[in-house]
Formats: C-alpha cells, structure tokens, sequence
C-alpha cells in the first residue's frame, strides 16, 4: 500500500502548518535571541523597536503569568533568557506585529547589551571545569579490570563525531487561536503534541485541560521536532493568551538553524582488547556529549549512548561511561538515532583501529563478535531472536563480498588517481523508549452509522508513513477496504498523555493500541452479527466485507451490520490502551530489559575516491535487514534507503560548525550540505531477512525508522580504507565527518 | 497613471504588476520587491509552492516562468523566493496547482508509483522541475532529465525512489515526435487544455514602464542580492537589467562578445559556445542550478565581485575585457582582471552597467578547462575554483592564462604562474615549480569553505588536474602522484 499522502504530495494539497488559512487579524511573530553565547543581560530595550509600523507588543520572561519553564526532561530551560543568557539564539522576546516584515523590521531596532563572559563550546573543557548538564552514569559488565591482562591485544583511542543539522524541509512553526473562555486551540508542528500542551499550560499557568494542540502532518522532523518544536508553539500560545489574537510563528531557515539544537557531537575515549582468536574480550569507553547549554532531551539520549555501546557485538568485560556535558551552544537534541549512531561510531572506531595496528581486514574482527541468541547486553538484557549473524552471513553471499573485496584490491592496484574502499556495518537497534513509562499509547476509534471509520491515535505523521500502518491495522482488523477509513489529525483532545512520536516505535504503539480500539469493536459487531443470523458469535467472521457465518457467506454486508449493530443501540466507538508488555529497567543498577525487541541487520558501502581532488562518491550500499514480516514494503524501504543517505551525509559532507565563541557558522543552506539527488549512492539494495518478526511488533513488521541511519557509518570506514590505498603513510584518525577538505588532506599527509 | 503614497520621506511607488498565474490573470499593485513565492503563498492562497530556505538552495519554492518571444511560450524553471514580484510582470507563472488536472499528470503518478515521497514537503519543487523539463521538449536523454531536479533537495527519501520516478517519466517522453511541447502534453494529459491561451493571452499584456522618479535596484538574476537583502528592496522600485547588447551571444570574426544579461542557460545552450568548449557542460553542471543558471546572469556574476564568483573564474582564464556603460551611451572596457580591486571592490562608476564580456574565441591549439571543488559536488559554493586557457604549439605552452577563486580577496588572475608557463615544456617536474610561483601568488584565508592549508593543496590538485584532463599523454599519472606525494611543501 502506497504512503496514503502520496496523492495530496504530488498535487501540492497536503495542508502543513503554513499552508492553514490565517483568521482575520491574525498576527504573526518574530523571536528576539541573544547574539552572545554567554553573558549577563545589561540593557534591553524594546523603546524603539516598539514604535515601529505595525509591532503590537513585543512579549519577555516578565510577560509569563505562569512558569518561565521548558525543560521536558529537566527544569533548567526558560522560554524566554531572564538575567543570563547562554547561548547564541537563546529566545530573549517575542515580537508580535501584523506582519512578519514588520515584525522583523522591528527586530533590528531592539537594543541589548550585554556583560559578555568566557563561552565554553568544547564538552572536554565543560568537563574539566565540572559544567555537567546531570551526573554521569556507567553502564559495566562482567570485571573490566581483570580482562585486560588477559587481552593479548589492546589499542586506545579517540574517537570524535560532529553534530547535524536536521534540515527539516518545513521549518519551525506554530499558529495559536484563542478560543472562548480563555482556552486555546494551537497548531503545531510538534513529533510531541502532548509536551506543548503541558508546557503551554505550565507557561501559562492553565490546566491542560484548556490547551488543545491539533497537528496534521510535519514537513520532516527527524527528532528536531520531539523536543525543539515546544518553544515555538509556547511563545504563539502565550502571545495568543495575552493578546487574545491568533498568533502565528514560523521560523525562517536562517533563525532555526541558528537556533535550535542538532545532533549530539560527542568526544570519546576507548580502549578494546582481544584476545589471539580476534575475541574482543575487553571494551571500555568515555563518552563526553556536548549537551549545550540545557538537558533537553540529552538525559535519554546519553542513555541510549550507553545502551548501544557495544552496537552488534557480543562483549564479555564492558565498561562504559558518558558525560552530559554543558556547553554555550544551543541544547542539543534528538536525532534519528538518538545517542547510538554517536556509540557505534566509536566501536567501530575501535575495531578500525585494532584491525590497523593488527594488519588485518576490520571484518574479521567484526565477523568473530557478532552477537548470538542468550548473550548478554551490557544492561543486563539477552539477546533473543538476534539475527546479527544471520544478516552478516546472507550480506556476504548474496552480495558476493569476498569477490566485490577481491574487485576493490584489483582496481587498486591498477588505478593511479582514483581508489576504491569497501566497508561493512552489522547493526543491532533495540526498539522502544528506553524511559519505560513512555512505553504507552492510545487509540480512539469510531465507526460512523454509514460503515466509514475514523481513527485517532498519538502518531504523528512525518513522513514516516505511520498513517497509512495505522490504516492498514484497522483495515486489516475489520477486512474492509482502506478507502472507508480516515486517519484524523492527532489532536490532544481526542487522544490524550501521548509519548511523542518517537524512537521509530510510532507505529508499534500506536498500531497496538489502535488494534486493542478495534477488536473490541470488532467483538460488538460479531455479537451483533451472531444476533442477526440466530447463530453464536464464535461462528461469526467478518471478510473482505462481508459478514459470514461458519465459512458461509450471509449476504449481510458491512453497512448493514453496522447500521444495524447502531440500531440495537450498541457502542460502535471504542479506545484503546497499549502498555508493552514485558520491558523494564532499573536505574540504580543500570540493568533490566528495556528493549521490546532488537533489530539487526548489514550493510557493505563501496566507495570510490578520487585521490587528485579528494572528491568522493557512494558506489553502492548492499544491505541485509531484519524488517520482521514487511508491513508495506513501499514505506519501509524508502524509510531505509532515506535513513542510509542522511547516516552517509553525517558522515561525509554535514558539518556544522561553530567558532570558539559559539556563533554557529553552518548558518544557512549555501554552508550547510545535505545530500543532493547526485550525493545518493549509485546503488542501493536491500534484502530482507526471512524471520517471523516478533509479537511485539506491529503485525509483526519491526520498527524502521532509526536502525538503517547507522549503516551510513560505513562510509566512513570505506572511505578511510580507499585513503589508505593511495596513502600508505596515513594514519586511521576518527573525527567525523570525512569531508572532502579532510579526505584531501589525509591523502597527501606524510605523518608517519 | 502612478499612484504613489508618502509615507514619512520615503515615497513608496506602485505600479500595475500584471501577469497570468496559472490560468488566471493577475493585476496586482503590491510592492515589486516583495518575493513572488510570498505573492504566491500569503496573498494568492496557492500553498502549494512551499517555503524551505528562501535562498535558492532546496528548491522547495520552484515554478515555472513562461516568457512570450515571437509567438511562443518558453518555459523554464526558477526559485519564487528569489524573484521579486515585479520581474513576474508579462510572464506566466506556473505552480503545482497549475499542473494539476482531475487525475494525477504522468510526473504525479510517476512519483506516486515508485514512492518518491515521504514527508511530502519537497514533492510540488520535484513535480515541477520535472514539468518543465518535459516542457523543454528535450526528453531524450535520461541524465538531462535527472539533472532537472539537481535543484530540489529532499531530505526523506534518499532520492533512489526518485531516480525510479524520472526514469518512469523519461520511458514516457524519450520518444515523442518533435509536436510542440504544449500540445503533446495536453494529449497526454500532462498540462490542461487551458495551456494552449497563453500565448495569445500574454502577448496581450503590455509592457508599461516604471517612469516613477525613484533610482531603481537594477537586478540581473537576483539570486544573491534576494539573498543578501530581500527585506531591504520590498517596497524599492525593481528593474530587470535588460540586455544592452541587441544579442545575448554573438561572435564577430574570432571574438565572442556575451551580453551581461546573458544568463549562464543561455550560455549553456549556445551551440556556439558548445563548439568552443567541448566540456561546457560539464563545467557549468558544477554551477548552482538548474533554476538559478536559469537566473543567473554574467553580469549578475561579475559584479557580484564574489571571490569564488564561478563565472568570474572562468572568464578570467579566457582573458575576457569587460564593457561597462554608464547609461548615456558612454561605454569604456577594460580587461576582466583590473576590474576586480579588492574584496568586493570593482572598477565601476556610479550608474554604470556591465555591458558584456569580449574574449577571443579558441584556437586549435588552445585547451581550456575549469575545476571546481566543494563540500558537494554540485548546487555548492565553491571551496576552490579555478580555470585555464592553454595554447600549445609543437609540444611548448606559447602562453597560458590561469585563473583562480577562493584563494584571494577577489576573483584572482593569476599572472605570474601564467606567465611562468610560457616557452615550458608540459611535464610534471614543471608543474611542480609552477606550484611553486602559484603558491607566492595566492593568500588564502580559513573560513567556511575551508582552512587556508587545505586551499593551497587543493589549488596546488587542481593545477595538476587541469593538466592530466587536457594532456593526459603528456602527464604520467604515476609519475605525478609521485611528485605530489613528495612535494615537500604540503
């Protein structure tokens, strides 16, 4: 079944934020941030910024009638900066005018001076200083201290990853309506509707109950929209509450680049140790996570950080550590990923590393780790149904690896200007969050007297395709066609406490809670049908919209048994409640089984480099993936091939930057790359693992979302290989991303 | 008649914009600078343009701009963000919503099949490159076709469903007969019958000028000034900067004289420049977009005074004299190289404009080549750029014109590395010493597109490079890897 958006798309009729007709008199605002990245606040004056053509009020900390407070995780982030500021593009005001020239007009006249003090932007610095976002925490297996002098090898290093832009194509953006009584309807483009009604209500100081945020759909998100979407929405809330006009708020590229938070650059030490058999017998890590200036998300992040520190190998002696540390950038944030791509890269760096001083192909240390069924996570939990081997296996047949090896040490050999490199990434992804309590969601459910259906769940649609695997439950559940249903916005007062839409379990939690609506449902039509054909409900089957009796077709057809079924007075809406079963985890021991399910899979990434320009292009990436059963093919291999090119873009061409004194200089489109249509791999296929798929995945079809990002890490590791081929004296360093400035320099480095 | 309204002191002028959109006319007196995707969004209600950066660099705002020339409509694509208002007077402007009939077009349907899109936010930019490009009428070739889209960025799918998609529409296109574009794509249900008024439609708009008392902004493409000062020139009197020159290109004897308002498509499509250098196409698919080479133009380049102005770059190597006219007739020329004087300085006088380029064709001994290099090889600002115009005799470099940007505070001529090559031999040992001399010539800084030390290397790269694509039986590739690794200056 194709994205059930598909048609809207192409026609340019899909409704996002923007596209929402304005009510007359609305107002549109600009934000006011902070130009250092620390300092005191010393002068701020408004005076002629206010005397400016159409500006209506231009609102500050002062302005709050409730809490002046955004933290989701942790209470350390205000809307709006009171005495300090901490980073560049730290909201300061909301300028609200009756267009969004004038309010920007007016922006250039604000008058703000400043104590400036000394900005920490580098998390080993925060560290020494003792600037912790939160404690750090270890996660530890078996006894580390006494395995290393059973390691026959053992290599340290260090290991760096840069940040990334979400790039999002819609930007940031809200619209708030003051409705009567002093309650607000507010449209955002939120993964979270559930965090912007509670921290509307906070900020403003109103129940929840008097909050109703409605999305639709996002223009892209890819975390930058779970935690980061919240401010905006606040400041059109507020402004809408106080003025008692529709506000409207929408970021221009320039102002949400500067800032909102990205992904997580993270600094890391490690240390691994094997034994002669290539047994990685010990691994130990330090991870210091550039958090910026606020927690944010960056408590379960740096958890996930540690939960995938082993990425897809089976270790028996682990140590690993991570700082969250507070630095003068703005709060980093969730990013397709969530902590792990920052985890693997370092192991892989590791292995990278230890395959260079033992004179060997990384692989066959990759190879003699994989995990099996029954071994251990660090964090306690076995590993079930691991199909890490597997995937490994079937990417080395089906893709004929050890020629396509054989292929890339021919052509180096022969060619002068350009190389080849070839590497792989096994990836093991556990799926739900790992904050067990938000392991929950609810559907809402109702079949209409005509026999259309309309569902409400927490699942926001990003272009991940979730409504249409939500539509594909319900139509699967009640075997009628999928044009009778609707899939309604998400909207906080038709489904309520929902966890954000999230780390890639949107559709198993939602699709779960959507089934429980559903089959209740189903149960009252069955009874009802049983009635109707004097028989016992266990005889009554529902198929392909017809009512049958013990395999006999009735001739009653859907709308009449549900216009019956309403007749007889019986409840054809329902709700459904999902909690997943099973998991859990305990923080004081770092140990419990947090993970619904793992998923596995690999990838090989040939490269090809041209070693007189340092320009480089992705030959293929070959992939073997555990989707479980494959709901919608359609959807789940375009989450995939997107997932791949945006791990490859991280890793090659994404660099953002900042100067020492925390101004962004990434800032716009033209000095921040993402991949073009001629970036993309030549080649990218991929199979699928023949597996069941666990239980606890949406009819069995795994999550997607998030696992496939890391395969892009085997660019990287390609490219390092193809640098090696033309520079015998290049020494592997691990400070992603490769760009081509480094690619080039690498090639004619003469460090011995 | 001009209405205008005093406001404070300024005057604020507002003439008649007029122009079809989609298959409505248009009489609008907003102010010309406002931004025509805003026209389009904010005050037509067609949403389906969408706003990604409003720089030209995700082609999430692309429409189609129709010119009327002797009886007929060329299409082509352009970013709305970065065309004010005015420049849409007399044109037709195509968005989704004008391509959209009762079923999906085949470019729809293309993409529908084949998933190519996710989050849906970028599609409409894709759908309409795509259309253009069938309205174009060259749907032969397949790399082309892909190419159409080298403007849209999409950051869900990872483009291989895309790709899937352009080759689903070329299998459709490759072989229509040579029918007018328009009428072949409303028989195949692309375009609604409507199309088919334009023509006549637009050639009935008139062409009243702004005489209001206002100096104007003169824009050539606008594709960095809408950039740099959208905000400054909404409500200032927009004139295109129209061509002096009665051709855009022309040649007179063994000289080629390319108008200032010559954009770098038209260039691209000249097949006298095709014939003069073989690899244009290759050089210029290094440069911006689609759509913003359809803006783009030279004079819009040169004046820009960028140190990495592409154009610039490869002008400079074809030793090109720039013609400027101050608006009396009074025109004046000097070579390219003495117009740039400092960083974003240039020799020009108040009120002049950039007549057009004059440089001498090449000869059969004369090989030309440009390099470029950025974080992505294409729509990207450039790390290091560089051209050369060779003339070989018998084995010798009679003379040689190198050009580099990227590398200086200005579009950099680099004289005496030039001049080091004349009377040399082509070898590698030489190359080696020009370096040498190019090194001395250039002071590079570290910036965004790259740190000082990683600029004189890749200069240093491409220098070589310009060689082993034009010479590559006079430059042994072992043997020069062999002097670059050794080089002890990096």
């Amino acid at each position: 079944m194709k994205n059930i958006d598909s048609i809207g798309h192409v026609r340019g009729r899909s409704v996002f934020t923007d596209d929402i007709p304005l009510t007359q008199g609305s107002l549109l605002g600009v934000v006011v941030v902070s130009a250092i990245a620390h300092g005191k606040i010393k002068i701020c004056d408004f005076t002629a910024a206010l005397a400016m053509p159409g500006v209506v009020r231009i609102l500050a900390y002062k302005d709050i009638p409730g809490e002046n407070q955004i933290g989701g995780i942790l209470p350390d982030e205000s809307l709006f900066a009171e005495e300090e500021v901490h980073f560049i593009g730290q909201p300061i005001a909301l300028i609200v005018a009756d267009s969004e020239f004038n309010a920007r007009q007016a922006r250039k006249k604000i008058r703000i001076e400043y104590d400036e003090y000394e900005a920490v932007t580098d998390p080993r610095i925060a560290k020494e200083k003792g600037l912790l976002l939160f404690p750090p925490r270890t996660f530890a297996l078996g006894n580390i201290a006494e395995a290393w002098q059973k390691c026959k090898f053992i290599f340290e290093g260090k290991a760096d990853s840069g940040s990334q832009e979400h790039l999002y194509l819609e930007t940031q953006n809200a619209y708030a309506i003051p409705l009567e009584n002093g309650t607000l309807k507010v449209h955002s483009s939120t993964q979270g509707p559930t965090i912007v009604q509670k921290t509307i209500a906070r900020v403003l100081g109103i129940p929840m109950n008097q909050v109703e945020v409605d999305v639709r759909r996002l223009g892209g998100a890819f975390g930058g929209k779970e935690d980061q979407a919240t401010a905006w929405s606040v400041m059109v809330a507020l402004a809408a509450h106080l003025l008692q006009k529709p506000v409207k708020l929408s970021l221009s590229r320039h102002d949400d680049m500067l800032m909102t938070g990205k992904r997580h650059p993270y600094s890391s030490d490690f240390r691994i140790g094997l034994s002669e058999d290539l047994k990685i017998q010990a691994y130990e890590a330090t991870y210091y996570q550039n958090g910026g200036a606020a927690a944010d998300l960056s408590p379960a992040i740096m958890e996930r950080t540690l939960f995938h520190a082993t990425n897809s190998y089976y270790i028996p002696h682990v140590k690993a550590t991570a700082y969250s540390c507070k630095t003068n950038l703005p709060p980093f944030t969730a990013f397709r990923g969530f902590g792990a791509p920052q985890a693997m890269f370092v192991m892989e760096s590791a292995i990278a590393l230890a395959a260079e001083n033992l004179g060997i192909p990384a692989w066959k240390i990759q190879e003699a780790n994989l995990l099996q069924d029954n071994d251990i996570f660090p964090y306690g939990q076995l590993a079930e149904q691991a199909h890490a081997q597997d995937c490994w296996a079937e990417t080395l047949t089906e893709y004929n690896i050890g020629d396509k090896l054989a292929e890339v040490d021919h052509y180096n050999r022969t060619s002068v200007f350009t190389k080849k490199g070839l590497a792989l990434m096994p990836v093991c992804f556990g799926i739900s969050f790992t904050n067990t309590s938000m392991n929950q969601a609810r559907a809402l459910v109702h079949i209409y007297q005509d026999g259309s259906i309309g569902i409400s769940t927490g699942a926001i649609e990003m272009g991940q395709g979730v409504n249409t695997k939500l539509k594909q439950v319900a139509a699967n559940i009640f075997s009628v066609s999928s044009t009778r249903i609707r899939v309604e916005t998400t909207n906080t007062s038709r489904v309520a406490n929902t966890s954000p839409t999230a780390a890639s379990s949107g559709a198993d939690l939602n699709g779960k809670a959507l089934q429980i609506a559903c089959n209740e449902i189903l149960e009252r039509l069955r009874e009802s049908a049983a009635q109707m054909c004097n028989t016992t409900t266990g005889e009554i089957s529902i198929e392909d919209e017809t009512v049958f009796s013990g395999k006999k077709d009735t001739g009653i057809r859907w709308e009449q048994l549900v216009a019956a079924t309403h007749q007889k007075r019986i409840n054809l809406s329902q709700t459904g409640h999902y909690a997943t079963p099973v998991i859990h985890f305990d923080k004081t021991t770092e140990k419990g089984h947090p993970f619904a399910y793992h998923v596995f899979g690999t990838a090989a990434i040939t490269v090809t480099l041209d070693c007189l320009r340092g320009r480089y292009w992705v030959d293929s990436v070959q992939v073997v993936h555990d989707f479980g059963s494959d709901m919608n093919p359609d959807i789940n291999l375009g989450q995939l091939e997107g997932a791949i090119l945006q791990g490859i873009g991280w890793m090659t061409m994404e660099e953002i930057r900042y100067n020492e004194k925390g101004r962004l200089l990434s800032d716009s489109l033209s000095a921040y790359k993402v991949p073009d249509i001629y970036s993309a791999p030549k080649v990218i296929e991929c199979k699928s693992l023949k597996t069941d798929g666990p239980e606890l995945a949406i009819m069995q079809s795994k999550a997607i979302g998030e696992p496939p990002f890391m395969y892009g890490i085997a660019a990287y590791f390609a490219l390092q290989k193809a640098i090696k081929a033309f520079n015998t004296n290049y020494k592997p360093e691990f400070y992603s991303p490769l760009t081509p400035e480094k690619v080039l320099l690498a090639l004619y480095s003469k460090r011995q | 008649m001009i209405p205008s309204i005093k406001i404070g002191l300024i005057y604020y002028f507002y003439i008649v914009i007029e122009f079809i959109l989609n298959e409505k006319l248009i009489r609008t007196d907003k102010p010309g600078g406002m931004p025509l995707v805003d026209f389009i969004r904010y005050e037509s209600g067609l949403t389906g343009t969408k706003i990604g950066c409003r720089e030209g660099d995700c082609g999430a705002c692309t429409v189609i701009e129709g010119s009327y020339i002797a009886g007929k409509v060329h299409y082509k694509t352009i970013v709305s963000c970065l065309t004010p208002l005015a420049l849409a007077h007399g044109k037709h402007i195509v968005t989704i919503e004008g391509l959209n009939g009762a079923t999906l077009n085949p470019v729809q349907q293309a993409i529908v099949d084949h998933s190519g899109t996710q989050c849906g936010f970028c599609t409409p930019g894709f759908v309409v490159s795509l259309m253009a490009h069938c309205l174009s009428g060259d749907t032969a070739n397949l790399e082309k076709m892909l190419a159409s889209v080298d403007g849209n960025i999409c950051r869900c799918t990872g483009y291989k469903s895309i790709e899937k998609a352009v080759k689903q529409v070329w299998e459709l296109t490759r072989s229509r007969n040579g029918d007018d574009p328009v009428e072949w794509m409303i028989s195949q249900g692309y375009l609604q019958e409507w199309f088919r008024t334009i023509p006549i439609r637009l050639a009935g708009i008139s062409n009243q000028p702004d005489i209001s008392p206002a100096s104007p902004v003169i824009i050539g493409g606008g594709t960095d000034l809408m950039v740099q000062k959208a905000d400054d020139i909404v409500f200032k009197k927009i004139e295109k900067a129209h061509s002096l020159s009665s051709k855009r290109i022309e040649i007179q004897d063994n000289t080629c004289i390319i108008s200032g308002s010559c954009t770098v498509s038209e260039m691209l499509e000249s097949e006298l420049l095709k014939q003069c250098f073989p690899r244009l196409e290759k050089h210029f698919s290094l440069i911006s977009s689609t759509p913003i080479r359809n803006m783009a133009t030279v004079a819009g380049n040169i004046v820009n005074a960028s140190p990495i102005a592409d154009l610039a770059i490869f002008f400079l190597a074809l030793d090109a004299e720039i013609s400027l006219e101050n608006g009396e007739g009074t025109k004046r020329c000097l070579p390219l190289k003495d117009f740039f004087k400092g960083y974003k300085q240039l020799d020009l006088q108040p009120g002049e404009l950039v007549y057009g380029l004059r440089f001498n064709l090449p000869g059969n001994h004369d090989h030309f080549n440009f390099e470029k290099m950025s974080k992505r090889e294409h729509l990207d600002i450039a790390s290091v750029n560089t051209a050369i115009m060779a003339r070989v005799n018998d084995g010798k470099i009679e003379h040689l014109h190198l050009s580099a940007g990227g590398v200086a505070p200005i579009p950099l001529y680099l004289a005496e590395t030039s001049r080091f090559f004349t009377g040399k031999e082509i070898n590698g040992d030489i190359l080696l010493k020009a370096n040498e001399v190019l090194q001395e010539e250039i002071s590079p800084i570290s910036d965004i597109r790259g740190s000082a030390e990683y600029k004189r290397l890749l200069l240093r790269q491409l220098l070589f490079a310009h060689f082993t694509e034009l010479f590559p039986e006079k430059t042994d590739p072992i043997q020069l890897i062999q002097i670059l690794q050794a080089d002890e200056k990096h």
